[in-house]
């Protein structure tokens, strides 16, 4: 579904992404992890066609996507810090939202459902707390029932309930078969969610396989063992 | 297209919300209204508005537009992870401001030039003015695209006002003087058309009849741009300083990183 071939991307004199070649398909859950700075938003924005790369190729169902951005009606994107509009209440931003989707949007309720966000419709974004925002976030993410979700550390800053909730939201996108990409520091919200973990080090894949099959190689148990046995590996190696 | 004229819309409404626009109209509709009940004298009231066409809305345009631009930085973010062209986002900005700064100023200047000097000149006033807000919006997307730093963006912005206000004529003049042997009414006559601030002012004053004032040039000026000929290139020259400008910016924005 998503394909990305030898993807470089220098920002000035800062080499982020070092040649990035992967595949990722329908159904699986894809852990992006990586220690800080190395590239792991980067490579999600390349993928959204917010930053451009500097070569390489990426590819949506076989098309490339710097040829033509519809392609991107089909992903739900979370950043990882939203900015919205100061001045536009939270209903407006869903309304806008909608109102610019092209034609023939399903709308999914959920999420927002769950999290109540009609109690907040009525505040103005500035007013927003740092977890609100997050909801919101999280909300306009899943908002169209699209194929891929684009997901920049989704739980940072929400409270323990709400990220339960969103917990549950992914798994229940997951039984649709959906591609999902989780960027994430915390190991353990990974559990049980994620079927293959991607590591990403010097803006280069280090290692990128199933989970099923990282957890017999290193003899674990859990994602979160098998995840910090990996990222020892790597930084033994240095 | 119909998302175009969506994101116009959203910043138009974002712009009336503000007030800004509102409070420039009613300084331009204030100015004019003063200025055409101080004096009897119609064209005396003419030449008074076309100091403030030349200097002051070029000057709150490309400053309003470039401030605006950075304050919707958001609002371009998350339209960027929708799929929506970046060309379609600039231009809808583009729709958007140049739509709110020209009800401005057709209301704050054209509505009293209408009511109190509709003649040839007063019309040709409007259509100098209303080009040379669009130039100025479309220069404040080159500003703010240039640069991701506020306060340089706007500062790059009034340096450019500068520019088209003073500093080029002031380099017209050193023209001038440096090469006053040789025959330079030509040369200065094509160097002042590339400003569009220079452009406007020579019409305009022409249009009020008294180039007799401003000697030989003055003359060549008339022979020149008073005619049909001479019209249609100085709209061209202005719908240049709209569309390139914009078209470089359009070019700088589709190669930016969020």
């Amino acid at each position: 579904m998503i394909s990305i071939r030898n993807l470089q991307k220098s920002f000035g004199k800062l080499r982020v992404l070092h040649g990035i070649s992967l595949e990722m398909h329908p159904g699986q859950v894809v852990a992006l992890i990586g220690p800080n700075a190395s590239g792991k938003t980067t490579l999600l924005k390349c993928i959204l066609g917010m930053v451009v790369p500097d070569s390489g190729l990426i590819e949506f169902d076989g098309k490339a996507v710097n040829q033509e951005v519809s392609y991107r009606k089909y992903i739900g994107y979370m950043p990882q810090i939203g900015r919205y509009p100061e001045n536009m209440r939270v209903r407006q931003v869903m309304k806008m939202m909608i109102d610019l989707y092209p034609d023939g949007a399903v709308i999914d309720n959920e999420l927002a459902n769950a999290f109540s966000l009609h109690s907040m419709d009525q505040k103005f974004m500035r007013t927003l707390s740092g977890g609100s925002r997050q909801k919101v976030s999280a909300v306009l993410a899943f908002l169209f029932d699209v194929p891929v979700l684009i997901l920049d550390e989704p739980t940072a800053g929400l409270d323990p309930i709400s990220a339960e909730i969103l917990r549950q939201k992914i798994l229940h996108e997951r039984e649709k078969g959906k591609l999902i990409i989780i960027s994430s520091h915390v190991l353990s919200e990974l559990e049980g969610i994620a079927t293959d973990i991607l590591y990403v080090a010097d803006g280069k894949v280090k290692t990128y396989q199933p989970i099923t099959e990282l957890l017999e190689e290193t003899g674990t148990s859990h994602t979160r063992e098998a995840i910090l046995e990996i990222m020892n590996r790597h930084a033994g190696n240095n | 297209m119909q998302v175009t004229i969506k994101i116009a819309r959203y910043t138009l409404l974002d712009l009336l919300y503000n007030r800004v626009t509102i409070f420039y109209t009613f300084f331009l509709l204030g100015v004019s209204l003063v200025i055409f009940n101080l004096d009897d004298n119609v064209s005396k009231g003419i030449l008074s508005l076309v100091n403030i066409i030349l200097l002051i809305v070029p000057l709150v345009s490309i400053v309003f537009a470039t401030i605006h631009m950075y304050n919707s930085s958001e609002f371009i973010e998350l339209l960027l992870a929708r799929p929506i062209q970046r060309t379609r986002i600039l231009v809808g900005h583009f729709a958007g401001i140049a739509t709110a700064l020209s009800t401005a100023f057709l209301v704050g200047i054209g509505l009293p030039v209408m009511l109190y000097a509709a003649s040839a000149t007063g019309i040709t006033l409007i259509a100098a003015g209303w080009l040379l807000t669009l130039c100025f919006v479309s220069i404040a997307m080159l500003a703010a695209v240039t640069t991701r730093d506020k306060a340089r963006g706007i500062g790059i912005a009034i340096l450019l006002w500068f520019l088209f206000t003073m500093i080029y004529d002031g380099f017209v003049l050193w023209v001038l003087f440096a090469f006053n042997d040789y025959p330079l009414e030509r040369p200065v006559l094509v160097l002042t058309a590339l400003n569009p601030i220079d452009l406007a002012r020579i019409v305009l004053l022409l249009k009020i009849d008294i180039s007799a004032f401003m000697g030989y040039t003055g003359a060549l000026y008339k022979d020149y741009f008073g005619t049909a000929k001479g019209m249609i290139i100085t709209t061209s020259v202005l719908l240049c300083w709209i569309i390139i400008p914009m078209y470089l910016a359009v070019r700088k924005f589709k190669r930016r990183d969020i």
